[in-house]
């Protein structure tokens, strides 16, 4: 091929933001059909939806909250470390970050395993002898909270792939692209949890 | 050797240089080829359906069968053929010739809509042979029913669903692409206005896919778990599915159509040699559909269950979208006024194009009024309509851009003297097809029957006549497009004495497109 031909000589970085930023949108926009739902319903069932929320712990869900705080911090670590060259402290921040996703999932987990111990869950007896906001309250919690905990487990494997680049040096100072467009998915995993957290543990 | 990208060595051979290839090229032509199998499948289930309403009574399908039929017929054409449609198929292989560039922003996420697109594709067909049986909700996947019936909906649905991602990494690729590879000299102003509507397309493609992809997952989470958002017994509210379905289903169809309007808008310079009339207001009011598009999902609802006041506005807004169209459709007019026009086969079909879009346009209007769509709503009338925008604008856009680049694609040109003998075939075949309906739902015939009373009986005969007319001129279309494959005259480099970008490569072009990067100094349509 000549080298006549600029385009595709070398890497776009700029396109590869931009990418990936439209992708984003995407996602934001799937949430955002959700969201929708949250506001109709509990616009037509503010009163349910406040009793329902006192079925919800707080403290879970702020200790997921700092997780995934915490999480995002290291996440930008690392790519501030990758961009330095500091390959081994990169790959121990990625590892780190993983290791809090595991960690949100695990209390995640405990939480639903309460309220399924309860009864509450979808079409179960108990909730359907509650109130039809409280239904719809908990119907939306598990989906909104599932599809982001499945968004979690998708943000892990990203991060773990990165991870492996980064081993092998495909992804380095020079090449952080990757390791930055992970990034950005992750943090945006986590800013639909500060969402998620307020509206369905802090407002009641 | 001819240098072109059919006979460049991939890394790959055989099939696999084609499934695995990542050249927009070869997967443009992998998409074309899909489609095609997918709208004859289509259109084999819309015959179906015309032999059965023949005479009234049972002719030989059983009630359940014809909902299955129209259902299956409306999922093929809409998610397997129309939507990805231009876009993927000659969008993806005009769009980086058309700005100089060497191929989409991301090459190897093309390779990977298109497996989503033929993954969706083969969970679809599954859908159709397993479970239940064929969905029969219609393409709509209207709740309650559709949470309730015994079908295969929900397989149906996440096929759909994967189709969905693939029309999203499809728009994001053309965004990017076009921001970021535009040649040196490539202003947005001097692009051609099919890649200006591949741009207004992507983004509704990009901004309006993953509402339906909720959608459609919420509906397969109702019939797994019965969580009870849809319905009222719970709580919920089964109008809220019929929303978020529009919300996205109406911006849908301007995917469909866009891209149209924008391949007619590079057919009628080069066939009437003058410059495009109105080059700006034709790219803006692309822009100007994509944007009113997201407002109007409610006339879908009229019937419903809505406050006045919210339909009174949508109506409204309905209006206001046929001013954009509107804009185009006078424009190309204008560009033709006093121009030597061509009859050559792309330009028959973009004229019959303009006649028959006006056609759906204007009844669109109708339905866009009120108090008609209480008349109207839910009778062939609709039926008569969207046909009338969906095959008579799209389809036909679509056939008149094959035309056109036909040469552009395999260096061939298609027989001319048959390509003017189906295109009137289809064109008449078309009118006796569907003009009926339109008088058929004025008189109260409703849609999604597979039986009727008998004063219905000449309308339907009539139809039923056309759309074997109809299907004569595909067939003989395709024995076209395929027999000129290889013995189709050579075309050279540009035929047709295009003046756009992609007419100024060999052709068909080599794998890197250009000799070398082009500098653009004109406006696309400079002929002189
Ligand atoms: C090829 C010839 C075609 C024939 C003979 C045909 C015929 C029909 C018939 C008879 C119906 C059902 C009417 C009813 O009972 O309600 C129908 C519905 C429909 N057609 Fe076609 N059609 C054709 C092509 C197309 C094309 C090209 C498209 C779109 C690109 C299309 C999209 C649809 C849709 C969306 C429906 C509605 C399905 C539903 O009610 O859920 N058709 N067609
Ligand atoms: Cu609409």
């Amino acid at each position: 091929m000549s080298d006549k031909i600029v385009q595709s000589a070398h890497f776009d970085y700029t396109g590869s933001k931009l990418g990936m930023w439209l992708f984003l949108f995407t996602e934001i926009l799937l949430f955002g059909g959700l969201f929708l739902l949250y506001a109709v319903y509990r616009s037509l069932y503010a009163q349910d939806f406040h009793n329902a929320a006192q079925g919800l712990s707080t403290a879970l869900g702020a200790i997921n909250t700092i997780i995934l705080l915490s999480s995002s911090l290291t996440m930008a670590l690392s790519i501030v470390a990758l961009r330095q060259g500091r390959i081994k402290y990169s790959i121990v921040l990625q590892t780190i970050t993983i290791l809090f996703g595991l960690a949100f999932l695990v209390n995640k987990y405990f939480e639903w395993s309460g309220h399924i111990h309860e009864g509450i869950y979808p079409n179960s007896p108990e909730l359907l002898s509650r109130s039809h906001g409280e239904i719809l309250f908990y119907g939306l919690y598990y989906v909104m909270t599932g599809l982001h905990g499945i968004h979690v487990v998708i943000g892990m494997a990203v991060i773990a792939v990165v991870l492996s680049f980064t081993a092998r040096g495909t992804v380095s100072s020079e090449s952080f692209n990757k390791l930055e467009n992970a990034g950005l998915y992750w943090h945006l995993v986590d800013i639909i949890w500060i969402y998620l957290f307020p509206l369905f543990y802090l407002i009641t | 050797m001819e240098n072109n990208f059919y006979h460049t060595p991939g890394r790959y051979s055989g099939i696999f240089g084609w499934i695995f290839s990542t050249d927009h090229k070869r997967i443009g032509l992998l998409y074309l080829g899909s489609i095609f199998t997918f709208f004859l499948c289509g259109m084999l289930l819309g015959l179906a359906m015309r032999l059965e309403l023949i005479a009234p009574g049972r002719q030989f399908v059983s009630a359940q069968t014809y909902n299955a039929l129209f259902t299956v017929h409306g999922v093929i054409m809409i998610f397997l053929f129309i939507i990805p449609g231009i876009p993927a198929t000659l969008g993806n292989f005009m769009l980086p010739l058309q700005i100089g560039a060497q191929d989409v922003a991301f090459p190897r996420l093309n390779l990977m809509s298109w497996w989503f697109y033929l993954f969706g594709a083969v969970v679809v067909l599954t859908s159709l042979f397993t479970g239940g049986g064929p969905p029969d909700t219609g393409w709509t996947f209207y709740v309650p029913y559709s949470v309730r019936t015994g079908t295969n909906v929900s397989l149906a649905v996440f096929g759909v669903f994967l189709l969905g991602i693939s029309s999203t990494l499809t728009g994001l690729n053309f965004i990017t692409t076009i921001h970021r590879l535009r040649a040196p000299g490539m202003t947005w102003f001097r692009m051609p206005l099919f890649t200006w509507s591949l741009y207004a397309t992507a983004w509704v493609q990009l901004l309006a896919t993953p509402i339906i992809a909720i959608t459609l997952l919420l509906l397969m989470v109702e019939r797994s778990f019965s969580i009870g958002f849809f319905d009222p017994a719970k709580g919920g509210d089964p109008i809220l599915f019929e929303h978020l379905f529009w919300i996205y289903s109406h911006p849908a169809v301007y995917i469909m159509i866009l891209p149209a309007m924008g391949a007619i808008t590079d057919i009628i310079p080069v066939f009437s040699r003058r410059i495009i009339f109105g080059y700006k207001a034709i790219a803006f009011s692309s822009i100007a559909i994509a944007l009113l598009g997201y407002l109007v999902w409610g006339h879908h609802m009229f019937t419903s269950g809505m406050s006045d006041f919210s339909r009174m506005i949508f109506s409204l807004l309905t209006f206001l979208v046929a001013v954009p169209s509107g804009i185009k459709v006078f424009n190309w007019v204008a560009s033709m006024y006093k121009g030597s026009i061509q009859l050559d086969s792309p330009m028959l079909f973009t004229l019959s194009f303009i006649f028959l879009f006006s056609i759906g346009g204007l009844t669109g209007l109708l339905q866009g009024a009120l108090a008609t769509n209480v008349h109207v709503h839910g009778t062939y009338f609709i039926v008569a309509h969207f046909h009338y925008v969906m095959f008579g604008g799209t389809v036909f856009a679509f056939f008149a851009a094959l035309h056109y680049w036909y040469p552009k694609m395999f260096g061939r040109l298609m027989n001319e003297k048959l390509a003017r003998i189906y295109w009137l075939i289809l064109f008449t075949g078309f009118n006796i097809l569907y003009f009926p309906m339109f008088i058929l739902g004025w008189q109260g015939m409703p849609r999604r029957y597979y039986d009727y009373l008998p004063n219905y009986h000449t309308g339907h005969l009539i139809s039923t006549i056309g759309s074997w007319i109809l299907a004569t001129g595909v067939l003989l279309m395709f024995f076209n497009f395929f027999r000129s494959l290889s013995r189709g005259e050579k075309a050279g480099d540009n035929p047709w004495n295009g003046a756009t970008l992609e007419w100024q490569t060999t052709s068909p072009p080599p794998t890197e497109n250009f000799e070398s990067t082009p500098e653009v100094t004109k406006g696309p349509y400079t002929f002189r």
